[in-house]
């Protein structure tokens, strides 16, 4: 026996070897991803980029604000691209002059708002990125009410922990699209109810007559269609629990910071 | 060299040192456990928007300059408007099953192997913080123990032309340093080591950071530093890949360098001084010792 014998299996053996680590470590991932505790484990990084993202940015950090020039030419519209139900398209086919925006749950004194009312009181405009999950960025100017200043109008309750945004827009019978941020994202000053869009009126891809910009999450937290604001102290009690549409169906981040 | 070898003089061929330190052997573990997590994650995380962009935006209508995605039963991959096709694996390809996908990474190159979004973020967002954490104590360790100054640190003669062009030429004659030479990294090795530590990590990571809208908000400087997310996305795909590359050139050269006392002394630390090439199946001319040095 020369080594050199030896050699050839032992490198027979290395690549045996490493394909067969590299399908054991595919399957091995896919059951892992369906492993409970594994799960649980990889919800960590969920807690702590937020732990980390709240640790390192001020309350307030704005996101960045770009000029007229950096505007996308087409603004890609995604998920609904209408509210599509009798009671939102009436609504469309009447622009919108009966519809009312609910503010109410965890306030001592719930609103009534139509678009007039809204657009009367002192508003931001912002140009902003819109970040898709997905992986792509659209850029976009919008104008719109401070959530802030309407939750402070409706003197929101001391016990309110989270603000809920139902919309019209549903995603199966008794599935509509629904969004939540925490008290922080609610009072940062760029957190708006847009009713304007690129200088006109939000047109119904993008969310008509009134969407939530929440300018330091993905695209999933910008609830378009939204019809009701509700304050809470318990996302576990509206619908899968997990405080949005996405985070129900799809097992999605509740906080898109990232 | 550099690891309690440093008096040891008249080394020969054979001779076993000391060569890898206990933080390197952890690091390089986690590491080559980690990245390739990172990879196979973020490859199922692209094939969510399998486009790339340069600049601060970009979505369906803009111009991307990496596009992979199918057109009728083809596959294909554009890269600056050059399309290649690439039917059966990037594309269009079919599963484990036999059922026909159209994705851009293949089933067998994705965390998960199915199309699931946001299964992947989780991987990739919460393995990130091992790969990051890792690296920021191998750097600050080897700045500590002087693993940096000692052996990757590039010394003003190694610079010269000649020297790199020569090194150039014996790796491409697969001849490769022999006895005390060995003991040292060479400068193909130093400046591998150096551009992945401290290049192509460091920009993955920033790029990644860059990539989330709340660091944008915490830390605006990174739009400027990649000129924008989308860029970001696009330097962080070709990091990727750069590490990718950088892979293959490891592996061939560990499995060209003898794979077995390669990989030992990455586990057990202890390395044995080549004198000659692994011997070839079929004998092939000797080398003279000592070629390289």
């Amino acid at each position: 026996m020369t080594d050199s014998k030896l050699i050839l299996p032992r490198r027979k053996f290395l690549t045996g070897a490493t394909l067969g680590a590299g399908g054991l470590l595919l399957s091995g991932c896919d059951a892992l991803t369906e492993n409970a505790g594994f799960r649980s484990f990889l919800r960590t990084g969920e807690a702590l980029n937020k732990g980390a993202h709240r640790l390192i940015m001020d309350r307030s950090a704005l996101a960045p604000e770009f000029s007229a020039a950096d505007i996308s030419p087409i603004f890609k519209a995604n998920g609904s691209i209408s509210g599509d139900t009798p009671a939102y398209n009436a609504h469309v086919a009447n622009r919108f002059a009966a519809w009312q925006l609910r503010i109410d749950g965890m306030v001592r004194n719930p609103l009534s708002l139509n678009l007039a009312q809204l657009m009367k009181m002192p508003s931001r405009e912002q140009i902003t990125r819109h970040d898709c999950v997905e992986g792509w960025s659209a850029i976009g100017k919008w104008r719109g009410t401070p959530l802030g200043l309407l939750l402070k109008q409706a003197d929101l309750s001391t016990k309110a922990r989270y603000i809920v945004f139902h919309c019209a827009d549903m995603w199966a019978p008794n599935v509509p699209y629904y969004e939540s941020v925490d008290l922080v994202d609610a009072f940062h000053p760029q957190t708006i109810l847009a009713w304007s869009m690129n200088d006109g009126t939000l047109p119904v891809r993008h969310g008509a007559p009134l969407r939530l910009r929440v300018e330091r999450q993905l695209g999933y937290k910008q609830a378009k269609y939204v019809m009701r604001v509700e304050a809470t102290d318990d996302l576990k009690k509206f619908y899968g629990g997990n405080g949005g549409y996405w985070e129900d169906a799809h097992d999605y981040d509740w906080y898109a910071g990232i | 060299m550099g690891y309690e070898c440093m008096e040891q003089t008249g080394l020969k061929p054979g001779d076993v040192i000391k060569r890898h330190r206990l933080s390197t052997r952890l690091w390089h573990w986690t590491n080559a456990l980690t990245l390739l997590v990172m990879l196979m994650s973020g490859l199922m995380i692209f094939n969510a928007h399998s486009r790339l962009y340069w600049g601060k935006y970009g979505a369906n209508d803009d111009y991307a300059w990496l596009v992979i995605d199918d057109a009728g039963n083809t596959g294909f991959i554009q890269i600056a408007g050059v399309r290649v096709e690439t039917t059966g694996v990037l594309g269009i390809w079919k599963d484990s099953e036999g059922e026909v996908k159209r994705r851009a990474f293949p089933h067998w190159a994705t965390i998960p192997s199915g199309y699931d979004l946001q299964a992947a973020r989780r991987w990739h967002f919460t393995f990130a913080w091992i790969l990051a954490a890792a690296l920021t104590l191998y750097m600050l360790r080897s700045l500590w123990n002087g693993h940096v100054f000692r052996d990757l640190h590039i010394r003003k003669w190694e610079w010269s032309p000649r020297h790199i062009l020569h090194d150039i030429t014996q790796h491409a004659r697969l001849r490769f340093p022999t006895g005390e030479a060995a003991k040292n990294y060479n400068i193909l090795q130093k400046i591998s080591y150096i551009g992945v530590i401290f290049v192509l990590l460091p920009l993955i990571i920033l790029t990644g950071l860059t990539m989330s809208p709340a660091m944008n908000a915490a830390w605006p400087w990174l739009l400027d530093l990649f000129g924008g997310r989308q860029s970001a996305r696009s330097l962080h795909f070709i990091a990727a890949f750069g590490l990718v590359a950088f892979f293959f050139v490891h592996i061939a050269m560990v499995v060209l360098a003898g794979p077995i006392n390669e990989v030992r002394s990455m586990i057990t630390g202890k390395y044995r001084l080549p004198g000659k090439r692994e011997p070839e199946p079929g004998s092939e001319p000797k080398l003279p010792q000592g070629e390289a040095a």
